[in-house]
């Protein structure tokens, strides 16, 4: 325990110390925060209900899925992982340190905007807040698990940055982000609902903010819950020392499965 | 440590129980034949080298003894455990140093020695940054530390927890001259507390000057094992022997009987010869009957570096 707890305090510093990281966690995300605050909400007063929900998940999204996975290929290549290895590190602590600690920048990050959307630019707050941060802290599990398992499956920083990207620009534009769920056509709907985003934005609205949904809210929280234990789960099952290691147990193809909650997601709700 | 003590460690290393034992070892890539059926045994506070060129195959066998690859056949035993199929039984037994050593980038040396300390469930060992020159870079980033500052890191870091078997690669490759022979130290120093020692390098006169016992490796096979000094012996067995005198008349075609080859260096007549006795003997026999003041003689057995070479060779040439 004391080694985790070793471990967690230095990826957290790591965090700090790097000055890509510290774009990701914090410098891209609040500034651009600080822009769709200045700019967005004067051109879209609606927007204001949706600023503090979809600015966090922009902050946990970069974090995550745009920070995490290069790392964790970075350090893959550089044999740190196998550092790691002979030296006693379990393979569960290397998937769940950064996992929690981008969670905790994220969070960090998720904060600041939460407490100074409503004074700073005059936005909707949320309701109830108790919802507001349990779903603020399953997104960053869910979001941080993708992300871990994009690492794990990735041959190269390259090939992060596409399965990110993948993720995280359609969630940007038809994952309720930047456009509310209901106005997006329903022929692109069914696309949005394979995307984590979607989910977290309807959780939000329906339990933090009491708005109309177009997803159920609560089962939009078990598809999130869900999407990340499987997508955790896949990243340990298919986690390698080394690239060259021929221990993998599972094929690389297998981490499309972590689509799957969602996909059975759009069908229920 | 003295000829005579090294001699008896070596006598008691044979004696003692073996802390490694690598029983027809073969490891594959795809077609390439990385390691093929490799024997061999370390006692336990035993310095063991394994030699070879690049590419030989001394990283596999010492990857697959730390349990960072599986063995395509064979046995192997470190300290009772098979790394094959409880390499996490052995992390806390042995402290390696890796060819390639990997640490996170932003980590301090104080940072890595309490992390993989903790890991080891050992207190971290301040006391080896300063010892091996990093106290004042304790507050330093790995990425920021020279490659010779980063090797003695990684080997701070190796032997932090106290293992019984210390497996080190190319420890030496990349430092200065100061860090070899404080490195050289420290391994020593290790050994003579009963650790266990392998050491896989490419730099013949450190296995010749470190090792207890050597195994040559030449395309994934052992070729030779044996002490330096048995090694060397059972090579073309000839001494070299340089003279220098005033006038030089021990010319570089000499008729001592007792001379197989000769050869002329500046100032220097060198021979070499099996009977060393009879030909120094003669060579100052014969200084002194043409008068030449003797300036200088120096005798010197073959190296394990010649005798790598001579094998090399053969190998090639078979």
């Amino acid at each position: 325990m004391t080694a985790f707890v070793h471990h967690l305090g230095f990826e957290f510093r790591s965090g700090l110390r790097n000055s890509t990281s510290m774009l990701m966690y914090y410098l891209f995300p609040l500034g651009f925060y600080a822009l769709m605050g200045v700019v967005m909400v004067q051109i879209n007063p609606d927007f204001g209900e949706l600023l503090i929900p979809s600015m966090v998940l922009v902050t946990l999204m970069a974090g995550t899925l745009l920070g995490l996975p290069g790392e964790l290929v970075e350090e893959r290549e550089a044999g740190i992982f196998r550092s790691f290895k002979v030296n006693g590190v379990p393979a569960i602590s290397i998937l769940v340190v950064p996992l929690l600690a981008s969670a905790f920048h994220g969070t960090i990050g998720s904060a600041v905007i939460a407490l100074t959307a409503g004074p700073l630019f005059g936005v909707t707050v949320p309701t109830n807040w108790v919802a507001f941060i349990l779903i603020t802290l399953l997104s960053a599990f869910t979001l941080g698990s993708l992300a871990v398992l994009i690492g794990v499956v990735s041959t190269s920083s390259r090939a992060t940055v596409l399965w990110s990207q993948l993720v995280f620009l359609p969630s940007m534009l038809i994952g309720g982000l930047m456009v509310d769920l209901e106005l997006i056509p329903s022929t692109v709907r069914g696309f949005s609902g394979l995307l984590p985003s979607t989910y977290a934005m309807q959780a939000y609205r329906g339990l933090a903010y009491g708005a109309e949904t177009v997803f159920d809210p609560t089962l939009s929280v078990l598809v999130l819950a869900v999407g990340g234990v499987v997508a955790f789960t896949l990243a340990v099952s298919l986690f390698s020392w080394d690239r060259k290691n021929s221990t993998r147990r599972l094929h690389p193809a297998l981490a499309l499965l972590a689509i799957v909650p969602y996909a059975v997601g759009t069908l229920l709700a | 440590m003295t000829a005579t003590e090294r001699t008896g460690k070596q006598t008691a290393a044979r004696h003692g129980a073996a802390a490694i034992e690598v029983s027809g070892l073969r490891k594959c890539y795809g077609d390439v034949i990385a390691v093929d059926d490799i024997s061999f045994t370390v006692q336990r506070g035993e310095i063991f080298g394994l030699l070879g060129p690049n590419g030989a195959g001394k990283t596999t066998t010492l990857e697959c003894l730390e349990g960072l690859r599986r063995s395509d056949e064979g046995r192997l035993d470190v300290l009772g455990v098979d790394p094959d199929r409880e390499a996490h039984r052995l992390t806390d037994l042995i402290g390696v140093q890796l060819q390639a050593s990997g640490f996170p980038p932003t980590m301090t040396c104080d940072d890595a020695m309490r992390f993989f300390c903790s890991y080891h469930h050992a207190a971290p060992r301040g006391d080896l940054l300063d010892r091996l020159g990093l106290s004042h870079k304790r507050a330093t980033r790995y990425d920021e530390l020279s490659t010779g500052l980063q090797r003695r890191l990684a080997l701070a870091l190796a032997i932090g927890h106290e293992p019984q078997v210390v497996i080190l690669d190319e420890p030496t490759a990349g430092l200065d001259v100061a860090s070899r022979v404080e490195l050289h130290r420290m391994i020593r120093e290790l050994s003579e507390a009963g650790t266990t020692i392998l050491l896989a390098t490419h730099d013949m006169a450190e296995a010749e000057q470190m090792a207890d016992r050597v195994a040559i490796l030449l395309r994934g096979r052992i070729v030779a094992t044996g002490s330096p000094r048995d090694l060397t012996a059972t090579g073309n067995g000839l001494t070299k022997i340089s003279v220098r005198s005033e006038r030089g008349t021990i010319g570089a075609g000499t008729d001592i009987e007792t001379v197989t080859q000769t050869a002329a260096s500046d100032e220097y007549s060198i021979m070499f010869t099996r009977d060393i006795g009879t030909t120094v003997s003669a060579i100052l026999e014969r200084l002194e009957t043409a008068d030449d003041p003797l300036i200088d003689l120096r005798v010197e057995r073959p190296s394990l570096e010649e005798r790598f070479l001579e094998l090399t060779s053969e190998a090639v040439t078979s």
